[in-house]
């Protein structure tokens, strides 16, 4: 099957390009012709369609992976829209720099992360991706380059922050980094009986720290229905670290391939290895990767769930009513018996995000893998969709294969107001399903 | 210490992920390729990451009497040069090309004729400061002829041997030839390749071939799997290596 490594990570569903042009250069751009039906395609890691344009034609940004330009006196960072966070981290970590913002993976591009506007465990103390960007250069159709900012081509630029790439081609993004002392984290690991203890330590836990998520248990009925780990965290400081490395602990080999890592890393990785005790507190100072990027460290997970691929779902209630329609849906989830390898719990907080199509909005998100069952998955699905838009709530495009098009619509009332702004010879098999 | 830089063919991939590196070292770099607008985007990135002094200058692989006028201009911009990086290519389809005989010629001058220019004008540069080292992209494509890939391949083939005979002529002079013999990359080079497991990313083939050259090696295979791959593939007797479809 030609071009069947540009799927998107979860490998559903399996639909293809006509073709795919892999441009070297950023100055290659001005010769492509941009004719109908185009998208940009990064590294693939959404789940479902948003990065996908059947008979359609993907440009493959891999290559666009330049900095054009970094100060580190303000931690600004311009870059060209195909480089990695991984790269980018192996860039500016080592001079003190840390991400605004990052996702659960660091394999993603930057436009991607723009595209999407993604948020992370930090979301409720920092916002958006989108927070924290101070300029976009986006190539439309019409063969002009605009240069938006908040303030230049702003209603461009907010369509372009969670725009799905359908605004244009995303050439170059600029984004102020934030300080960091170390690239060490402090963490404290919480463990707590159901969803009611969720939210009292979350409200405590929001207010002390930057940083936090839950893992979710979603099989377990009754009492202790919702019981999970609270992860929170903030970056460690310089003393802080000193003082955990008098401690005495083993050395474990353990396969950390980001090139930054030595052995003072490593040792520290261990130590999180060997505290893995279930006490109902435990504090750690860990390196950030296996923090931010567990999954990263799993070359090939999704490839556990088969070759049917398997579906993400992600949504956020609003605080009202919340707890009654997320005990509802555990109710769902729980009873269906198809339960997940990942359940991610978090809040999002009051920040706006700056995108016209931005997902998170303030209240509790859900984030859950389903192994692809056919029918059986896609009607739970809907059931639970069906919870969320009766509650005001909303679903990630970046994790959605199939939610209609009427919930889509629901969810985004802005999504007209965009459409003015959508580059009109720029799509995806997403936009197509939901328009 | 390697700290001034010049590189001809400076955006080919490869390249540029070992400058990168070097970037971290705060070195300085003379980039040498065929167009300047690609040159300025190398140059800017490279400056981002480190370097203390980084300068473009346009030069086609065939312009021969501009290979030393280059070299000499790096001289004067960035001071006396400690590495001459040559690392720029094409690969050619075989099959289109077999029968042509212009095409081959030209693949070969690009390929094979071009870096021996350069090489003989970094060894004169060389000698007369009476130390350096030379670094040549050569290929795993030149150790063997293929039927699918033998005019690329002889031309890669062709440095090797030239390398091999320069290395030991300089060698009592203090200069050090280093040939790298890359594997399949996954680089915009063979952009139409299938990529299957014998691929590596850009990023760690220019890491290997920074260390290579910093600790001086005289052959480096990339990744070095490729040693004995192509070992096997040298050991077959040319009775029945004529019959395979390679």
């Amino acid at each position: 099957m030609e071009f069947e490594n540009y799927l998107s990570f979860n490998k559903y569903p399996k639909i293809l390009p006509k073709e795919v042009l892999i441009p070297s250069w950023l100055t290659e751009l001005d010769r492509i012709d941009l004719r109908n039906s185009i998208l940009c395609y990064g590294k693939g890691k959404s789940y479902g369609d948003v990065c996908l344009n059947e008979d359609g034609t993907l440009i493959d940004t891999s290559n666009l992976n330049h900095i054009i330009d970094f100060n580190n006196k303000t931690g600004i960072i311009k870059c060209e829209s195909g480089i990695t966070l991984k790269e980018i981290l192996e860039f500016v970590v080592p001079k003190g720099w840390f991400l605004p913002v990052t996702p659960g993976t660091k394999f993603i591009t930057l436009g991607g992360a723009v595209a999407n506007d993604v948020h992370g465990k930090n979301h409720h103390s920092a916002g958006t991706f989108g927070s924290h960007i101070t300029e976009i250069e986006l190539l439309r159709s019409d063969k002009v380059t605009y240069k938006c900012t908040k303030d230049v081509h702003s209603e461009l630029f907010a369509a372009t922050i969670g725009g799905l790439g359908l605004t244009g081609f995303i050439k170059t993004v600029e984004f102020q980094l934030i300080s960091i002392e170390t690239p060490f984290m402090y963490v404290e690991n919480i463990k707590f009986e159901n969803l009611d203890a969720f939210f009292d330590l979350n409200e405590e836990s929001e207010k002390l720290f930057p940083y936090t998520v839950s893992w979710v248990d979603c099989t377990t009925k009754g009492k202790k229905m919702g019981k999970g780990i609270y992860m929170r965290g903030r970056h460690a400081t310089k003393s802080e670290v000193n003082k955990s490395f008098e401690m005495k602990d083993g050395a474990l080999p353990f396969p950390i391939e980001a090139s930054f890592i030595n052995n003072l890393t490593v040792k520290a990785f261990n130590k999180l290895f060997y505290s893995k005790q279930f006490s109902k507190l435990s504090t750690q100072i860990v390196p950030f990767e296996p923090y931010f990027y567990p999954l990263d460290m799993i070359d090939g997970w999704e490839k556990a769930y088969g070759k049917n691929g398997f579906l993400q779902h992600q949504f956020v209630l609003p605080y009202d009513n919340c707890k009654k329609s997320l005990h509802q849906i555990f109710h769902e989830i729980v009873n269906s018996g198809m339960s997940s390898f990942l359940t991610v719990l978090k809040s999002f907080g009051e920040v706006d995000s700056p995108g016209m199509l931005s997902f998170p909005k303030k209240g509790i998100t859900l984030a859950i893998d389903y192994r692809m069952e056919g029918e059986k998955t896609l009607k739970l699905l809907d059931k639970i969709d069906d919870i969320v838009a009766v509650n005001n709530g909303s679903l990630y495009p970046g994790k959605d294969a199939r939610m209609s098009r009427e919930h889509f619509h629901k969810f985004y009332p802005n999504f007209q107001e965009f459409l003015k702004y959508k580059d009109p010879n720029f799509s995806s098999s997403f936009y197509r399903r939901i328009k | 210490m390697i700290k001034n830089i010049y590189v001809f063919g400076a955006t080919s991939k490869i390249a540029e992920e070992t400058l990168k590196n070097y970037a971290k070292d705060n070195a300085n770099f003379y980039l040498v390729g065929r167009d300047i607008h690609k040159l300025e985007i190398v140059r800017k990135d490279l400056l981002a990451r480190g370097a203390g002094k980084a300068e473009v200058e346009a030069c086609d692989a065939l312009d021969w009497e501009k290979h030393s006028i280059t070299i000499n201009n790096a001289d004067k911009t960035i001071g006396q040069l400690d590495l001459i990086y040559i690392a720029h290519g094409t690969l050619p389809e075989n099959e289109g090309i077999r029968n042509n005989q212009m095409k081959v010629i030209e693949e070969f001058n690009i390929n094979c004729t071009s870096v021996i220019s350069l090489c003989t004008v970094a060894s004169e540069y060389f000698e007369s400061k009476g130390k350096g080292t030379i670094a040549v992209i050569s290929s795993v494509a030149g150790e063997r002829g293929r039927q699918s890939n033998f005019i690329y391949g002889s031309a890669k083939g062709g440095v090797s041997k030239y390398l091999e005979g320069l290395r030991n002529r300089l060698f009592e002079k203090g200069i050090k030839v280093i040939t790298i013999k890359p594997g399949m990359v996954d680089t915009p080079m063979t952009k139409d390749f299938k990529k299957g497991l014998l691929f590596a990313s850009p990023a760690s083939v220019g890491k290997q071939i920074y260390k290579g050259i910093n600790v001086g090696r005289d052959v480096l295979f990339v990744p070095g799997y490729w040693k004995l791959i192509m070992g096997i593939i040298k050991s077959i007797p040319e009775s029945i290596f004529k019959k395979l479809k390679l």
